[in-house]
């Protein structure tokens, strides 16, 4: 088993009693679909808030395992290995 | 934070641009179902042209139009907006463009169009009850936000990337915020933005928490330029983008100005203008696909480069409903276009500037914008913040003696 810490955004703080950083415990070789199944495990209702009905990110979501934007990686099959930090955030930009 | 009802004049709340689902006016910017982007929603008063002409020369001329209270005026802000539209004559003749104008955003306070959504920001955050200014940017947005926490005499937290150019770093620091210097890109100084929002309720990162009041400010945009012509939209329009929010928003003032009745003239063709260095709605928009993939910037425009821009979507359906176009332009014809614009119009841009010049360019060279089309461009931030742009390939003719001779003898070769 390895474990990841997870650190949830403000608007999704509802599912997790408040806690903006919270840990869950995966397979050795996890990825963050795996990830994100055991935090709706864990937090009943967070799952659907980051993934769309296709199961797939949502595309305003950002999420970044350690310093890396899953986008430029492998999405929701980016390994997330014991250790790893894992972020969600609303996408917002502009210069 | 505050416990008592904003006072954001005629806007009621917040409604989700993806899902549609409704928030209450307040310091939020992510849909609390999709995430999607919250857009301030109003019910608007009849405005007349009338009401606006006697205005300040200000965007708080439009303030009936923006998420801000009715004495916006009384309390210090920076004022922004009513810049300069000039008709562009030279530019056009050399282009081929039959009536050309270029909207001057250079002339706001601190020299860029950030002034216009800062100054809105700001009104917003103070009736929101947040006590500090912040942002994550790329210079021209840390300029703004410097000098209206300054103007308004409250704290403020600045975040930059750590290669900024100087003249940015200058322009934010003079004014006595905490500026840092971020190791990474926009992109990573923005993720880290993100984070400490959730960390300091009581800050008011501009394009962060509070972004929906923030990007109203934008519509401003659109809504001076309608104006300046005489209450009347144009053709097309070229726009810079690096989030794409300003493009989004002058497209709604446009609609919003129609709506009322306050200008006359079709629905205009909107083009958006980005660097071949980060062209991630323009690839999208050339391969014709609904959503942006982020790409890592290297460009000289550092203005625009965000590799990840929230609002690239919306472009796409903005550009595509109008009938408009994204194309993007090398750092060899941004610094062209910078130069053309300066020495046909006495117009010294940023190299956002240049870029959208440069873009212009192109489009009627491939024959994509109408050439007899009334056509406005954008041009958002002063060319002092970016000299290093053009620093290497402009300079004196030439070094002489204090005499006649010398002169001579450089500017006529000898002959005198």
């Amino acid at each position: 088993m390895s474990t990841v810490q997870v650190r949830v955004p403000t608007i999704l703080r509802t599912y997790t009693g408040g806690e903006a950083d919270v840990t869950v415990s995966v397979g050795d070789d996890a990825t963050l679909g795996d990830v994100v199944r055991e935090l709706d495990a864990s937090f009943p209702g967070i799952g659907p808030r980051v993934l769309d009905d296709a199961g797939k990110l949502r595309r305003f979501v950002n999420v970044y395992v350690d310093d890396d934007d899953v986008r430029f990686a492998d999405g929701l099959g980016t390994k997330t290995p014991d250790g790893a930090k894992v972020s969600i955030i609303p996408a917002v930009a502009g210069g | 934070m505050s416990t008592t009802t904003p006072d954001l004049g005629y806007a009621t709340h917040l409604s989700c641009r993806e899902c549609g689902a409704v928030t209450e006016l307040g310091p939020f910017y992510a849909c609390l179902e999709c995430f999607g982007p919250l857009e301030v929603a109003y019910d608007y008063p009849g405005v007349t042209r009338k009401q606006i002409e006697a205005g300040p020369p200000s965007i708080w001329r439009y303030r009936e139009l923006l998420p801000v209270p009715a004495d916006v005026q009384a309390r210090p802000n920076t004022d922004p907006g009513y810049t300069r539209l000039i008709r562009a004559d030279n530019l056009a003749r050399e282009l081929g463009v039959k009536t050309l104008w270029i909207k001057d955003d250079s002339a706001n306070p601190t020299h860029s169009f950030k002034d216009r959504v800062v100054a809105v920001a700001l009104a917003a955050a103070r009736e929101l009850g947040f006590t500090v200014l912040a942002c994550p940017s790329t210079g021209n947005l840390a300029n703004a936000v410097a000098a209206a926490a300054a103007r308004a005499g409250i704290g403020a937290y600045v975040l930059i990337p750590d290669d900024l150019e100087q003249p940015k770093i200058v322009t934010s620091a003079v004014y006595g915020p905490t500026l840092v210097a971020v190791e990474g890109t926009y992109d990573d100084v923005n993720r880290l933005a993100s984070e400490l929002a959730g960390q300091h309720e009581d800050w008011a990162f501009v394009n962060v928490n509070v972004r929906p009041y923030y990007a109203e400010g934008s519509k401003t945009l659109g809504f001076e330029v309608a104006e300046q012509l005489g209450w009347r939209l144009p053709e097309q329009v070229v726009i810079p983008v690096a989030s794409g929010a300003q493009l989004v928003k002058v497209d709604k003032a446009f609609g919003e100005f129609t709506k009322l009745g306050l200008a006359d003239g079709g629905e205009p063709r909107i083009f958006g203008a980005q660097a071949t260095g980060c062209a991630p709605v323009s690839a999208a928009f050339r391969d014709g696909l609904e959503v942006v993939a982020p790409v890592r910037p290297n460009t000289i425009a550092k203005s625009l480069a965000i590799g990840n821009p929230a609002d690239g979507p919306y472009v796409l359906d903005v550009v595509r409903r109008t009938g408009g176009a994204v194309a993007d332009v090398t750092d060899e014809e941004i610094v062209a276009g910078i130069r053309q614009l300066a020495r046909t119009e006495g117009i010294f841009a940023e190299t956002a500037g240049g870029v959208t010049v440069a873009v212009l360019a192109k489009l009627l060279r491939d024959g994509v914008l109408d050439p007899a089309a009334e056509t406005v461009i954008f041009n958002t931030g002063d060319g002092l913040k970016t000299l290093d742009a053009v620093a290497g390939v402009v300079g004196p003719v030439g070094t002489i003696r204090p005499t006649t001779d010398a002169f001579a003898e450089l500017i006529d070769g000898g002959i005198s």
